[in-house]
């Protein structure tokens, strides 16, 4: 027989910092969203997207300065990966329009090599703004109710609790820092719900099975318990995904870069939310071994089993 | 112990060898293609192929292969010189019954494609392209559909002597009748009339009728509407010369267009989104334009427009012919004046109202309207307002020289680009109401190989680092693992070629989330059998478990990230679908092959034996 290292650490004992900590992230979070608000991209906003190449390094001033000329006086110009690179973005116009970009592109000239245009009309922005939020309190739903029917009330509202907390969270980040916010960075949030919520279903998974199989009964034992034997498991998985998301954020070039980074963030605080934010959750709203105990009807179903 | 039977082994062998083989057609790239079908009723067939061959031969342009196909042919070249001196060659010499496009042909071997085997299709993020959302202006196709039927309505009245006065206000028209008594009879002729309803509540007057469009009425001109502004795009598309267009509707009043390979986005943008026509006017010659610019009132029967350089000419408001009377229209120069033209052939009740005109206004002034009608959307004061314009200029006004009827000049226009724009408008047709443009993503080409090449290296990299990780960490069963991903990444590959859904840039991402996350499955079931082993001594019982207790597990933590990605997958529109597409098959395939492929495997290296010692 093998002996295995399953560590010993008071997870649940630290929860008061735990809690410290994340009502800090939090009340930052939640500061900056109100202060700075997110740097919302062209997608919400509605607007106009120009990234164009050149030969050779580029004076944004010049380029500034030409698009001025042509009254496009509120044109945010900067340069994109490279000093060869640009991006030009303008706010929905006054004369918003389709016509728009083809104008500019007629005023950069002919050596330049138009990498991308967008152009999102204002009612589009509006309904992806709404789409979005509905696409965000949908999967929270669903996911309310799928673990509610597989576990128990109190383990659905621990998962949704640590799943605002990753959301509010790597929202905050992306506030904080004024990352751009756009749609490819809305879908990564909603996979960050995903990737959080699959950290926390193995936990949980591992708290229910630690209650009914064993004689413990106190649930903080149980839990600290569930939470050692899962940490490999957990640091594991983090481990890969993170090395994945790190070769997609150098690598996998500009467009994807937001993407990377709120998924690096997500899978980070992730990790740490189904530790300490879940499992305090249940344990806050008093989760015994009753509460787990299959009802009559479903003991019937389990003792006829082979 | 851990043995699978017979069956379940060859079951699963089967469907690894059906998904290399399925995911195997995206090995090969793509060539160089010209592809050729027809614009019309035409059919393209072996002679058309043979003329195209001989044409290429003499100009001794090289080409790979030139096949007949799915009614188009298909040439592959080698390089793109070949290639556009190709294109450009065909098109001067196939004329406007064809299409002559640029295409990326995937060169998928003949033996795989009569498998079925197809690559993925690229989306436009990675070959570059242009993407443009329409919507079109349901409220003008209301008003005209409802401008329509008020005439009947007016005509219907008359007859019957019932009103004092007819007017159009916004989506309703309002009739004031010479009397209240005529009430029931002004309703009943009222309701005849296809498609009008009369709002008998809308107000209290006796004498007052106000009457809309019957909502089927409304429904029927909408969707009229948007079937004819799609047909209506698809032939310009056509005279574009694409590959490969989409062109579709979403929801009720948008519709997608998308054009792989097309560069040019404004011009795309001006050839699509025109809603121009022409309409033929007599010019009034009986009464100064000068005082009607000055006054302000308009003789009776006439109305003033402008050219476009401002000078000021009086037209009949009675319309001799439209653009929609015209069945071909062509640009050219003319021969005396070496000025842009272009050449207009009308349809038969065109060219008799255009005979009976020119015969009896003989050295008269004929001119030639142009209308353009456009909608945007603006925000003022933070909320979005549509505006509308219609701008009418003449094009030309010209002495009828001689009687003529469906085939003449219109000359005076500003360019020979205008002059082609012109006549492709009016081969193509007009839109049924104006279109606006509410969305566009043009991606150019060299941006769409970077973004290629930058995902693929991401998932070869990211691959490969969890390769090197899991087979440091658990030895023989990582690299169990390892071949489960392997296969992972194959499978998802084969669905969705088989599929064919589209991959996009963000549906890379997913794969790459996907990579990362599918071995969470083998890490839990790994570390699980490490538990069994601390507390079992049967390493066969130990396998087991580590399987059958990490099962639910995983169901669990899958089947709630299911579930977040179907509802990114309905809510989703371009980049977020592509990647809720990817996430929701890597997750199902990752599931079959960490726990059932990866389970074969161990139990043929480990299934049955006396173990003394496991290598995880």
């Amino acid at each position: 027989m093998k002996t295995l290292n399953i560590p010993t650490i008071d997870f649940v004992g630290k929860r008061l910092w735990a809690i410290i900590f994340s009502s800090l992230l939090l009340a930052l979070s939640i500061f900056s969203l109100a202060n700075n608000g997110l740097k919302l991209g062209i997608d919400f906003t509605g607007g106009t997207l120009i990234e164009a190449s050149y030969q050779q390094n580029v004076d944004l001033d010049l380029v500034r300065e030409s698009l001025a000329a042509a009254d496009f006086k509120s044109a945010n110009v900067q340069y994109f990966g490279s000093s060869n690179e640009i991006l030009i973005r303008l706010e929905p116009q006054k004369i918003s329009s389709a016509k728009l970009s083809s104008k500019i592109i007629q005023l950069l000239g002919d050596d330049v090599d138009i990498r991308r245009v967008e152009f999102v009309g204002p009612k589009v922005g509006e309904e992806l703004t709404n789409d979005g939020g509905l696409a965000l309190l949908y999967a929270l739903i669903g996911i309310l109710i799928y673990v509610a029917f597989r576990f128990e009330y109190r383990f659905s509202l621990g998962s949704i609790a640590a799943l605002i907390h990753d959301v509010i969270v790597t929202l905050g980040v992306f506030s904080l820092f004024q990352i751009e916010f756009d749609l490819t960075v809305l879908a990564a949030i909603l996979a960050v719900i995903g990737y959080s919520l699959n950290d926390t279903i193995v936990v949980f998974d591992r708290i229910r099975e630690n209650f009914l199989s064993t004689r413990q009964t106190d649930p903080l034992k149980i839990i600290n318990g569930a939470l050692n034997q899962t940490l490999s498991r957990t640091i594991m998985t983090s481990l890969t995904t993170l090395l994945v998301l790190l070769a997609l954020f150098f690598l996998g070039g500009e467009i994807i870069h937001g993407f990377a980074s709120a998924l690096l963030i997500g899978v980070v605080i992730g990790t740490y939310s189904s530790i300490y934010v879940a499992s305090s959750m249940i344990l806050a709203l008093g989760i015994t071994k009753a509460d787990l105990l299959p009802s009559e009807k479903e003991e019937k179903l389990i003792s006829n089993r082979p | 112990m851990n043995q699978f039977s017979t069956l379940k082994n060859t079951l699963i062998a089967l469907a690894l060898l059906l998904a290399g083989l399925y995911a195997l057609p995206n090995i090969f790239g793509s060539d160089l293609a010209v592809q050729i079908s027809s614009a019309g009723t035409e059919a393209i067939g072996s002679a058309e192929l043979s003329k195209i061959k001989t044409e290429l031969q003499q100009e001794k342009i090289a080409y790979k292969s030139a096949a007949l196909g799915n009614q188009r042919v298909l040439l592959r070249f080698s390089d793109s010189s070949n290639q556009l001196s190709a294109k450009d060659l065909l098109k001067k010499k196939l004329g406007r019954n064809y299409v002559v496009a640029l295409n990326l042909a995937p060169s998928v071997p003949a033996w795989l494609a009569s498998f079925g085997g197809k690559a993925m299709s690229l989306g436009l993020d990675l070959r570059g392209g242009v993407h443009f959302l329409l919507e079109v202006d349901m409220q003008k196709v209301v008003a005209n559909s409802l401008i329509a039927s008020s005439k009947d309505l007016r005509s219907a009245m008359r007859k019957q002597r019932l009103h004092k006065s007819i007017k159009q206000e916004k989506n309703q028209i309002l009739v004031r009748l010479k009397n209240a008594n005529l009430r029931a009879k002004a309703i009943q002729v009222a309701n005849s009339i296809e498609g009008l309803e009369v709002l008998e509540n809308a107000n209290q007057q006796l004498d007052l009728l106000t009457i809309s469009m019957s909502e089927s009425a409304q429904r029927d001109a909408k969707n009229g509407a948007l079937k004819q502004n799609i047909a209506t795009l698809r032939n310009r598309v056509n005279e574009l010369g694409v590959a490969q267009p989409i062109i579709q509707q979403q929801g009720l009043e948008r519709i997608v267009v998308q054009l792989p390979g097309v560069q040019d986005s404004a011009k795309a943008k001006e050839i699509l989104g025109a809603v121009a026509t022409l309409e033929f006017r007599m010019v009034d010659e009986e009464n100064d334009p000068q005082i009607a610019v000055r006054t302000g009132r308009m003789p009776i029967g006439s109305k003033l427009y402008y050219f476009r350089d401002g000078r000021a000419l009086l037209l009949k408001n009675r319309v001799v012919t439209t653009g929609k009377n015209i069945t071909g229209a062509a640009s050219g120069f003319d021969q005396n004046s070496a000025s842009p033209m272009v050449n207009i052939t009308l349809d038969s009740a065109g060219g008799r109202a255009m005979l009976n005109v020119t015969k009896k206004y003989l050295h008269h002034r004929m001119a030639a309207v142009f209308i353009e009608n456009t909608v945007e959307t603006v925000k003022v004061n933070g909320k979005s307002v549509k505006k509308r314009s219609t701008s009418q200029d003449i094009i030309n006004a010209a002495t009828i020289q001689g009687t003529f009827s469906n085939r003449f000049q219109i000359t005076g226009i500003d360019s020979a680009r205008e002059a082609r724009n012109l006549a492709l408008l009016l081969r193509a047709g007009s839109l049924a109401a104006p279109i606006e443009f509410i969305e566009e993503r043009t991606i150019g080409p060299s941006l769409g190989a970077d973004n290629i090449a930058k995902g693929v290296l991401s998932v070869v990299i990211g691959f490969v680092l969890v390769l090197i990780f899991m087979g440091l960490r658990y030895r023989v069963f990582g690299m169990v693992a390892n071949m489960a991903l392997t296969f992972n990444l194959v499978l998802i590959v084969a669905v969705l070629s088989l599929l064919q859904a589209t991959l996009t840039l963000p549906g890379i991402a997913g794969i790459v989330l996907t990579v990362g996350m599918a071995v969470d499955a083998n890490v839990l079931i790994f570390e699980r059998i490490k538990e069994e082993l601390a507390l079992n001594d049967n390493i066969q019982k130990a396998i087991a478990g580590g399987y059958d207790k990490a099962f639910r597990t995983i169901a669990d933590a899958n089947i709630t990230t299911l579930i977040a990605s179907l509802v990114l997958f309905s809510f989703g529109t371009g980049p977020i679908k592509g990647f809720a597409i990817t996430l929701s098959i890597g997750i199902v395939t990752s599931m079959f092959t960490a726990i059932i492929v990866s389970r074969a495997v161990i139990n043929k290296i480990y299934g049955g034996k006396k173990i003394q010692e496991l290598s995880i």
